[in-house]
């Protein structure tokens, strides 16, 4: 109806460009997921999810502490008569046993080499708000942060949608195992500055998603020492820390600072319970600044996400219990390896090598050999053979603004060990089925679509 | 290069303004009846905790709710991995069911068009994304919730121009003024993008009109712009007359699929209503589906704890206990508020006559050295630092008259607030107000005698009651 064309003229610029990026092909992935899910039983041959980075790896850890600590739910018998204080509690500092926690488990995921300060802990709606949060703080719309690629495709709704910023992709390759280097910083630096865009910063994951790398202390090290020679900040979302599973130990940046002379106005880190603890579900987000300006905007912002006091008051028991949180990250490490281990052996079985990873919930994979052509057309080819015809849901290279065709992004912790068994035997199959087709003659292929630039919005 | 961004360094989070420095003046000093008897008493805080123990005794009679689990097997997985910005649907279907049941099932909700959001704060300020960008303006009536000019204008850029209402018909909305406000915007080169009006009204503690809400439609449908109605008291409703949501006046004079339909939208909360501001549960409630779908994605940024969720679709989906909480909260509400005005007409002071809310929006103008805001501030300070009670000034809530001044009940207990009465009297009567004699202040008082449409009882100096 005509109305409705005029409604959306009423509407702001945000509320109808493609900024979120939900509206690319790559959903085809999620479709074909959410439209035939797989299940051992009742859908075998479905879509098996390996697009979703989740740790489901120790909620039986999780579910016993709850149990025998009822008093931490403000709704059981043992802990209503704290119902009345936490609900009422809204204040923007968060609790203080909270941030207590939650310091000492940054610190204790850091390896007890840094103490973090619960005073700078500050809340936000998961990752994804602490993100947006600190970009708000940092800069003004039509500023920008180099962002080394491939990076986790949600940057550019959570950087850059509402605040209006821009992200400057840092070229990184695998000619040197995708590690950011300080002349890759430069050029990107120097790109924009002929552009005439004014880049207030760096933003990083370490742990890296999608490579699932921790970054060297000599990269950590090359960083600071660059923002600091230009002035400009360092995000360093750390989001994945609790999740490496094999050395080199994880580096948290604040780590970094502590031996080198660098201003530390400049240094902010994010971090989330939703990957190390497995609890996207809660929204705990957290904003950890080392510039006193930059705690007090973002914890004045963090009125727009504050964590429910409900689960602030849950975690703050449970990331307590020091005897818990030390088992916890001990197995979940181990269950992490073995999974890894399990799942990169199986593709080395069959041809499919992966970068060297010793963190995160994936395998940054290398189907370059299977690529008809190298070229992003021909890694859209391969990955809707991977969707359609080996019912697998992996996220595309492309989708993570990686450089170069043919790296696929593929989980393995959202899942129980059957499961993973039966992705890996699709692909070997696939993958047996794809050598003995390059000797039979070439079928026409069903898909010649013009493939558009994809978005990958899952971590 | 400055280091930070301009909103980090701009004072538009409006925190510097006595509506907060009032709640810093109460952690400095805050009372409690055994530890420090002197503090101040907290009266500037919108709370509402009169009915726990209603939402306790729920607690106790449902302990699979509160332990993750359904038909007693653990949820806790599911619930801890649940991320998706849709929201819980039975979460989404207890509120849309719990948001009719409190305007008499006279409107009822589609759950599809519902969007989760942290709080009424992250709810207000998410619309305002998706409706308008800097340059733009929301007019809002006066008084306004002194929050918003942190979440309507900060990191959004939109500007808010005031609608002036004013003590003359009891703070309505009229058609001049709403013009008024238009033109005055257009005149600083402002594009006004829509109406935003708190029904019921905070600070004053009153639903709005059939007339107004009315006029309200007309108005917007005449400028081709949004309606923002923020409901988030509605639940708060005690006395009549009833309350009636804009979403029933659209229903009554404007058939669907017509073009103003699309551009009401209804924002909500539970932070009020059943008292629970620390969940962080707030609602967007729009017929748009492009909002819809703009403001689900951006929930991302805001998304509430499923773990809440969880608890609250269980709550709110025993259509048994939300009955019983709503009659019996309002009559705590009405109770509480009747022992409000008593207390402050034994201190000679009046306020508008008001049936919902969680304040009163009380009339010190008669207590003022000049019909000045400065004299306003200097009676907020005496009232804070000498009387110890934490009140809002109506120049916080960008009232146009010096003198009003928002005060809450329901965020105390009963002796507490008998107390607060009590040293307000003592002011009162102890206080020598600068250049007025006793006989100008009869006067004042008959003058507001006569004003009031609604004959509240005022005492004079010389023949109050004893307490």
């Amino acid at each position: 109806m005509a109305f409705a064309t005029k409604n959306r003229q009423l509407l702001s610029r945000i509320a109808t460009n493609d900024r979120p990026g939900e509206n690319s092909p790559y959903f085809e992935g999620w479709k074909a997921y959410d439209s035939n899910p797989f299940h051992p039983t009742q859908n075998p041959d479905g879509v098996i999810q390996m697009g979703l980075a989740e740790n489901q790896l120790c909620f039986d850890l999780i579910k016993k502490w709850i149990l025998k600590n009822p008093q931490a739910s403000i709704c059981t018998a043992e802990g209503v008569d704290k119902f009345k204080d936490i609900s009422i509690f809204q204040d923007y500092h968060g609790q203080k046993e909270f941030r207590e926690a939650v310091a000492k488990f940054m610190g204790r995921v850091g390896g007890n080499m840094v103490t973090f300060d619960p005073n700078r802990i500050v809340m936000s709606g998961g990752a994804t708000g602490a993100n947006e949060t600190v970009m708000f703080c940092l800069a003004d719309p039509g500023d920008a942060f180099l962002v080394p690629s491939p990076y986790y495709p949600a940057f550019l709704r959570d950087l850059r949608w509402r605040t209006g910023l821009e992200i400057v992709p840092v070229d990184c390759n695998s000619s040197n195992n995708f590690r950011i280097t300080r002349a890759a910083l430069e050029e990107a630096y120097e790109r924009a500055q002929r552009l005439n865009i004014n880049v207030k910063g760096v933003i990083i994951a370490n742990p890296s998603n999608p490579l699932g790398t921790t970054l060297d202390r000599e990269t950590m090290r090359s960083l600071v020492s660059f923002i600091n020679e230009k002035n400009i900040h360092l995000v360093c979302d750390e989001i994945y820390a609790a999740s490496v599973f094999s050395s080199p130990r994880f580096i948290s940046v604040a780590e970094i600072i502590q031996d080198m002379d660098c201003n530390r106005d400049l240094i902010h880190i994010v971090y989330s319970l939703s990957k190390d603890m497995g609890f996207p579900g809660f929204r705990v987000g957290i904003v950890y600044s080392f510039n006193d300006l930059v705690v007090h905007c973002a914890r004045k912002m963090s009125s727009f996400g504050l964590v429910s006091s409900q689960t602030q008051y849950l975690l703050a028991s449970m990331l307590s219990d020091e005897e818990f949180v030390e088992n916890f990250l001990k197995e979940s490490s181990q269950r992490l390896a073995k999974r890894h281990r399990v799942f990169t052996h199986g593709l080395e079985q069959v041809g499919i090598s992966c970068l060297k990873g010793n963190a995160g919930l994936f395998s940054w994979m290398d189907m370059r050999p299977l690529l008809k052509e190298q070229t992003v057309e021909g890694e859209m080819e391969l990955w809707r053979v991977i969707v359609n015809e080996v019912k697998l849901n992996v996220s595309p290279g492309s989708s993570f603004q990686c450089s170069e065709p043919g790296w696929f992004r593929v989980c393995f912790a959202n899942m129980d060990d059957e499961i993973v068994e039966i992705a890996l035997d699709r692909i070997g199959k696939f993958v047996r089925q794809g050598k003995e087709e390059d000797v039979a003659p070439k079928k026409p292929k069903r898909w010649q679509k013009k493939l558009h630039y994809l978005f990958c919005c899952c971590r | 290069m400055p280091l930070l961004s301009r909103k980090a360094t701009c004072s538009f989070h409006g925190q510097d303004s006595s509506y907060f420095l009032g709640w810093q003046e109460y952690e400095k000093n805050p009372y409690d009846e055994v530890k420090n008897p002197k503090g101040i008493i907290q009266m500037g805080l919108a709370e509402n905790q009169l009915s726990f123990d209603l939402l306790e005794s729920w607690m106790a009679k449902n302990p699979g709710a509160a332990g993750f689990e359904r038909d007693g097997q653990s949820i806790f997985r599911e619930l801890a991995l649940f991320q998706d910005y849709h929201g819980l649907p039975a979460f989404k279907k207890a509120l849309v069911d719990f948001m009719a049941e409190i305007r008499g099932n006279k409107v009822t909700f589609d759950p599809n068009h519902i969007v989760l959001t942290a709080g009424a704060t992250s709810a207000n300020e998410t619309l305002m994304f998706c409706l308008a960008e800097q340059g733009d303006a929301f007019l809002l009536p006066t008084p306004y919730y002194p929050g918003f000019d942190r979440d309507l204008k900060w990191r959004t850029g939109v500007e808010i121009v005031p609608i002036h209402c004013t003590s003359s018909n009891r703070f309505q909305i009229t058609a001049s003024a709403l013009e008024v406000a238009y033109q005055q915007a257009q005149k600083v080169k402002l594009r006004v993008k829509g109406v935003l009006v708190t029904n019921p009204s905070n600070p004053l503690g009153t639903t709005m009109t059939r007339d107004e809400l009315d006029l309200l439609i007309n108005f917007i449908a005449d400028k081709e712009i949004h309606l923002i109605s923020d409901e988030i008291y509605s639940g708060t409703v005690f006395s009549s007359p009833a309350f009636v949501s804009i979403m029933e006046v659209l229903k009554d004079r404007n058939p669907k699929n017509t073009e103003v339909w699309d551009r009401v939208h209804v924002v909500y909360s539970l932070s009020k209503d059943l008292g629970l501001p620390g969940f962080r549960v707030g609602v967007i409630y729009s017929n748009d589906s492009i909002i819809v779908a703009a403001a689900t994605k951006m929930s991302s940024f805001g998304l509430v704890s499923s773990q809440t969720q969880y608890l609250l679709s269980a709550m709110l989906s025993d259509k048994k206990f939300t009955k019983e909480y709503i009659s019996k909260n309002h009559k705590r509400l009405q109770k509480r508020q009747s022992k409000l005005v008593s207390g402050l007409e034994k201190a000679s002071i009046g306020c508008l006559k008001s049936n919902a809310g969680l304040f009163c929006w009380v009339d010190m103008r008669h207590l003022l050295s000049s019909n000045t805001f400065e004299a306003e501030m200097e009676l907020w300070k005496r009232i804070v630092y000498d009387v110890k009670l934490n009140i809002s000034p109506g120049s916080s809530c960008h009232c146009t008259e010096p003198g009003w001044f928002r005060v809450c009940f329901a965020d105390m207990s009963e002796d507490t607030l008998k107390l607060a009465m009590q040293r307000l009297k003592s002011f009162v009567s102890s206080t020598t107000i600068n250049n007025r004699s006793h006989q100008d202040l009869k006067n004042s008082r008959r003058k507001l005698r006569t004003e009031w449409v609604f004959g509240l009882s005022f005492l004079s100096l010389n023949d109050r009651e004893p307490d």
